[in-house]
């Protein structure tokens, strides 16, 4: 299993993280007694700490090996919900009892259990919105969040301004942020990798800080108060009727997103991201206009970012540029790649975990950061294609006879 | 009826100081198999990337003539993807595929520029559409069934086999439907079982009238199928003729085995 040399290793890894810890671990300077304590049994709880890991990571690392030695015969190697959604009778059940939970859900729980399911669903939306960008097309978006702004600050200006309603600026907002994706996307069609990713950061920024410092245009850090909720016919809805309501326009974003997100990267364009993703040159050579490509997948993903920004500056109805920071962005970004690059029930699982996680784990909310980079690191170890991998669409064939 | 279908003239290409190419002509007619040979780094690769658009040319014409018009298309200044839809595909030497997609979906990108679908066809599913998806999967599963792959419509395709990920290679550019199809060393790595059936796959294309130009290495392959050979050294063309002339040129046999030295 671990060989004697795995061991020797694992030996001298700990011993080197005793050394690199010594100084914080092991030394207490006390400044008021004048006296240093050395803290012995620490660096052996290090030693021991570290060396278990290392077997830890070992094992793991083996199991894998077995596994994919395993597996290399096996065409696609499908999870559990991938069987269970290609057997038409076990997808109806499951998509019964998920739709029936969705529907039930605001009237088994409290309003605020409902309010942070729509918080969750929205990103979903979120979610699925990046993954066209990062998941399919392959562009590391790192400024995603300034797309959530642009509709979020657009429905609240022209609530404020011209006094339109929700319904007419959902369209409009989800337009001026896919026009904010063509205008990013301009400037950066050359880059890709981690050059892209630098000036995909900056331009989330640069949204962030113009929002924040013009004052005349946004309000600044004061932000804008008593944004109207989504409308309902004109009726007058209660809070609690409105956060229900809110709640079920947001099941109804995220059925018309998976819905058009699904058609699209089974589609002709939807090839041509992958193609993009898997290796550009050999996209160009193949006819696959790159520009075109790109442009597309940077408008179509801020277009969703900007209709949930609508959303969320409605849900609220207080916006400020404080909810827009880079944290939003590593967020939906640690979405998609929790999920599963390219697949859309990894993102809604992704989004669930995510997102409803700290929610609930409230006592753990000063680790949250720590506990996010953990998950991460330990999915780029032992499963990098994200919880729930993107299976591409086979087609059957008949035998011809002739 | 020899119709030339590709008429390169005086391509040069420079990077920086040093000439890759120097005022290179060649030419390919319709139905024709012409291999371009030359020792490493004589250019080869660097010629093929000129007429493709992935490099700007310093100088020299590139045309193109569909076979039964008049029409003469040039080449020269066109991006890769425009060169590809005007009719000329390629395959790469080291091979390019897109290892997260299925096999027929390889090949179904082939089918990319001959179709138009965009987002309002994709999120509606027009009838239009639907047609057009339905076209372009049967013609791929059409090509991949000719060059043998069928069997692995659905597989990943860097599940594949090195020579079944050549002939995805092939078969991906055949979906452009090219006047010219252009190999990039696709012997490349293969064994001598291998190259046989390649040497047969290849003949089988031509046979249908497929133009080809191929770089070559493996000089039994060359001679058995081309019906013209291009020679380059140091970037210039220093022959061209038929298989049995080649065999028999001084200045290819000196860039190939050097020269004798007077003691």
């Amino acid at each position: 299993m671990v060989s004697l040399k795995e061991l020797k290793k694992g030996f001298f890894t700990s011993l080197w993280f005793v050394f690199l810890t010594f100084p914080i671990v092991v030394i207490k300077v006390d400044p008021i007694e004048r006296t240093v304590m050395w803290r012995w049994q620490n660096a052996c709880y290090m030693a021991a700490g570290t060396f278990c890991v290392y077997l830890l990571v070992k094992y793991f690392q083996h199991r894998k090996e077995n596994q994919s030695n395993h597996n290399e015969h096996k065409k696609q190697t499908g999870s559990l919900i991938h069987s269970a959604l290609q057997n038409p009778l076990q997808r109806n059940i499951l998509v019964g009892v998920v739709a029936s939970f969705a529907v039930l859900f605001p009237h088994l729980f409290s309003t605020y259990q409902t309010n942070v399911m729509t918080t969750a669903l929205m990103y979903v939306v979120l979610g699925l919105g990046l993954n066209i960008v990062v998941g399919l097309a392959g562009l590391l978006d790192l400024g995603f969040v300034a797309f959530y702004a642009v509709g979020a600050y657009s429905y609240a200006l022209l609530n404020l301004h011209f006094g339109l309603g929700f319904w007419t600026v959902l369209p409009i907002g989800g337009l001026l942020a896919a026009t904010f994706g063509i205008l990013l996307g301009f400037p950066v069609l050359r880059l890709r990798g981690d050059y892209l990713a630098i000036v995909t950061l900056g331009f989330g920024e640069i949204i962030r800080l113009i929002l924040e410092n013009w004052g005349e245009f946004s309000k600044g850090p004061s932000g804008i108060s008593n944004i109207s909720r989504p409308g309902f016919f004109g009726m007058g809805l209660n809070l609690e009727q409105s956060i229900h309501y809110t709640y079920y326009l947001m099941i109804l974003f995220v059925i018309v997103t998976i819905f058009i997100v699904n058609r699209l990267q089974d589609s002709r364009l939807g090839r041509a991201w992958i193609a993009l993703r898997e290796d550009e040159i050999a996209c160009q050579a193949m006819g696959i206009d790159k520009r075109r490509t790109k442009l597309v997948a940077f408008s179509l993903g801020a277009f969703w970012a900007g209709i949930v920004g609508v959303m969320f500056a409605a849900k609220t109805t207080f916006i400020n540029p404080a909810s827009f920071t880079f944290l939003e962005s590593a967020i939906i970004l640690s979405i998609v790649v929790l999920g599963g690059m390219g697949s859309i029930i990894g993102v809604l699982f992704g989004a669930l975990i995510l997102i409803l996680m700290p929610e609930y784990l409230r006592a753990l909310s000063e680790y949250r950061m720590l506990a996010f980079g953990a998950i991460l690191v330990c999915m780029m170890i032992f499963r990098p294609q994200g919880l729930i991998s993107n299976i591409r669409r086979t087609y059957k064939f008949e035998k011809k006879t002739n | 009826m020899k119709q030339p279908i590709l008429n390169v003239t005086g391509l040069s290409m420079d990077f920086g100081g040093i000439r890759a190419l120097s005022s290179l002509d060649l030419d390919v007619n319709n139905g024709e198999i012409v291999a371009l040979i030359g020792p490493n780094g004589a250019g080869k690769t660097t010629f093929f990337n000129c007429i493709t658009g992935i490099y700007k040319p310093t100088a020299g014409d590139i045309f193109l003539s569909p076979p039964n018009s008049s029409k003469k298309i040039s080449l020269k200044g066109l991006k890769p993807n425009q060169v590809t839809e005007k009719g000329l595909a390629r395959t790469f030497q080291n091979i390019r595929l897109f290892p997260k997609m299925t096999v027929l979906e390889n090949v179904m990108i082939g089918r990319h520029c001959r179709t138009k679908a965009f987002i309002f066809g994709a999120i509606f599913r027009t009838a239009a559409t639907r047609k057009e998806e339905k076209n372009s999967i049967e013609t791929s599963y059409f090509i991949l069934e000719k060059l043998g792959l069928a069997g692995f419509a659905n597989e990943f395709a860097d599940n594949l086999p090195y020579g079944a990920q050549r002939r995805l290679e092939i078969a991906r550019a055949l979906a452009t439907e090219p006047l010219l199809l252009l190999l990039d060393e696709p012997a490349a790595g293969m064994n001598p079982q291998e190259t046989i059936e390649l040497d047969q796959l290849i003949k089988q294309i031509s046979s249908d009238g497929q133009a080809i130009l191929l770089i070559e290495h493996d000089m039994q392959l060359v001679m058995s199928l081309s019906d013209r050979i291009f020679v380059m050294d140091y970037g210039k063309k220093i022959a061209q003729g038929t298989p049995a002339e080649i065999r028999a040129n001084p200045a290819v046999i000196k860039a190939y085995l050097g020269e004798e030295v007077d003691a």
